[in-house]
């Protein structure tokens, strides 16, 4: 039993604010569904099944389905693994779909983080383990230094340097030039990643995602509905999903859950990596591409620096385009979480509709993953491969 | 009773961690102990993360360890969070402390100091030993 060829995304929608002054967080998640139903060319009543995480106001999806008007859901997930949610929620949802339960799904994702900044609401949501709490909150641990330490200990063992992070962002920009929703359009080099300020050791600035508002949705559909509708089909042909954690105390911040996501994924398309034209890394932050590219096998482990230097991630110039939308590192993270995009970006390069200058020509298979939580404590590592009809 | 003491942030005690806690007001640096697969780990819990056994309890640490990863914070007060691999195995998240930051290397020899929380116990962090 697989998800092979049982599910196709048929629509998706990326809100074009990065500032959502004025709109409440159920309104974005709203507008999105909209946007994401519109693309697809089906209407509200079509919606059988309701994906979200974390961000969403409420309890789990029931909120939401009610301030949406959905009347008709019959499968609800509201995993929750931070940024990495939405890739899991479309091999749940593939997987629904695949088994019967429904035919077609929705997935949300909306935040206001610095809308939220600027009015004075509650910055982040969410809880501690209560065990944990005590261990570590009084150690002033930082999202950016939790993945500052990855980078010291990856630099440590393999000689990683800041000047090889620096080609990630270097190649993100060179993307984010063509989005004109980027919040950070310009095109940077090396030399101004590594001379923007420490923010966390090993850390600049420039190695950091952006904060931003917005979202995405996407609508995963039976293969009976796909045939029905009028744009370019996504396939998805393969999942795979893993937590990663310190493990009682023994801890290694060389890898990322990936390590076991990327394997069950490749397995289940039937596909390697010499088969992806293109790929959606989650770019929190320079030092999770790396780890993450390594872990998925796109090359040896330790070699990480080594592939991603001298714009091999960027479109038309290396080996393998990513993020060319310009990601986390500089179009959006709405919500501080980016697994959405991720897939999103993905689905345009299937389609043939990314931007022409960073279109990958005949992008036949896809991968997008996510990455939530702390790359230096715990995470949930999601991986999603997409094709066309034909793949 | 210092300013720097006053600014360590209390931990959140609850019936698991209580005795982890109140050793530390002692100066004591405990792990956790299986005595059915005889792993150390790391934070404390009454079933081992390893085994499963419920057959575990806290063991005492010398309080030596080596830095596994760490990171300077910038800002007006740069602070240092760092990883520290103890002589006993586990591997714990902590703070560097009173030692010049530009100087800590990946594989330094540290050892434990406490600070008082001022609410009946003490956050293990680390200097330069
Ligand atoms: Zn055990």
């Amino acid at each position: 039993m697989s998800i092979k060829g049982k599910a196709y995304i048929a629509g998706i929608y990326e809100h074009p604010t990065r500032l959502a002054l004025g709109k409440t967080l159920p309104q974005l998640h709203a507008e999105l569904a909209k946007g994401a139903l519109a693309d697809a060319g089906l209407s509200k009543d079509d919606i059988d099944a309701y994906y979200c995480a974390g961000d969403a106001p409420g309890m789990g999806g029931i909120d939401m389905i009610e301030y949406m008007g959905l009347n008709n859901v019959r499968q609800i997930d509201s995993t929750e693994t931070g940024g990495s949610s939405y890739v899991l929620h479309v091999n749940h949802a593939a997987q629904a779909i695949a088994t019967g339960h429904c035919k077609v799904a929705l997935i949300t994702l909306a935040g206001r983080p610095a809308a939220d900044a600027q009015e004075g609401a509650r910055f982040r949501g969410g809880g501690e383990t209560p065990s944990a709490a005590g261990f570590e909150a009084s150690f002033r641990p930082t999202i950016v230094n939790m993945y500052a330490m990855c980078a010291q200990r990856h630099m440590y063992e393999y000689g990683t340097t800041s000047e090889q992070l620096a080609w990630i962002k270097v190649a993100a920009s060179h993307h984010a030039q063509h989005n004109e929703h980027a919040l950070r359009r310009e095109v940077v080099t090396v030399e101004d990643v590594v001379n923007s300020p420490l923010i966390a050791s090993p850390l600049h600035r420039y190695d950091c995602c952006v904060i931003t508002d917005g979202g995405g949705a996407v609508i995963v559909v039976a293969p009976e509905i796909m045939k029905k509708l009028k744009r370019p089909a996504v396939k998805i042909l393969g999942a795979g999903e893993a937590p990663k954690h310190l493990m009682g105390g023994k801890v290694d911040l060389t890898y990322s859950g990936a390590r076991w996501s990327g394997p069950k994924a490749f397995e289940e398309a039937g596909v390697n990596q010499k088969d992806i034209k293109y790929a959606s890394i989650y770019d929190s932050f320079t030092i999770t591409v790396l780890e993450t590219l390594e872990d998925l096998g796109f090359c040896e482990k330790g070699k990480g620096g080594k592939f991603v230097s001298d714009g091999n991630l960027i479109s038309g110039v290396g080996k393998l385009p990513f993020n060319t939308d310009g990601g986390g590192l500089c179009s959006n993270h709405p919500g501080n979480r980016g697994g959405m995009t991720k897939v999103l970006e993905a689905v345009r390069q299937v389609r043939g509709e990314a931007h022409p200058k960073v279109q990958v020509p005949n992008c036949d298979i896809a991968l997008a993953h996510g990455t939530g939580g702390l790359l230096g404590s715990r995470m949930g590592s999601a991986t999603v491969i997409l094709g066309n009809q034909d793949s | 009773m210092s300013e720097t003491k006053a600014k360590v942030r209390a931990p959140k005690v609850n019936h698991e961690t209580k005795a982890f806690w109140e050793a530390t007001a002692k100066g004591k640096l405990n792990v956790g102990k299986c005595d059915e697969c005889g792993e150390h780990y790391y934070y404390p819990r009454p079933l081992c993360p390893f085994c499963f056994s419920d057959k575990t309890r806290l063991a005492e640490c010398t309080g030596n360890g080596v830095i596994y990863s760490y990171s300077v914070n910038s800002g007006k007060e740069p602070y240092t969070i760092a990883y520290v691999t103890l002589a006993e195995g586990p591997t714990i998240l902590t703070n560097i402390v009173e030692c010049d930051f530009a100087k800590l290397a990946i594989g330094q020899k540290v050892k434990v100091v406490f600070y008082d929380t001022g609410e009946g116990n003490a956050m293990p962090m680390f200097t330069v030993a």
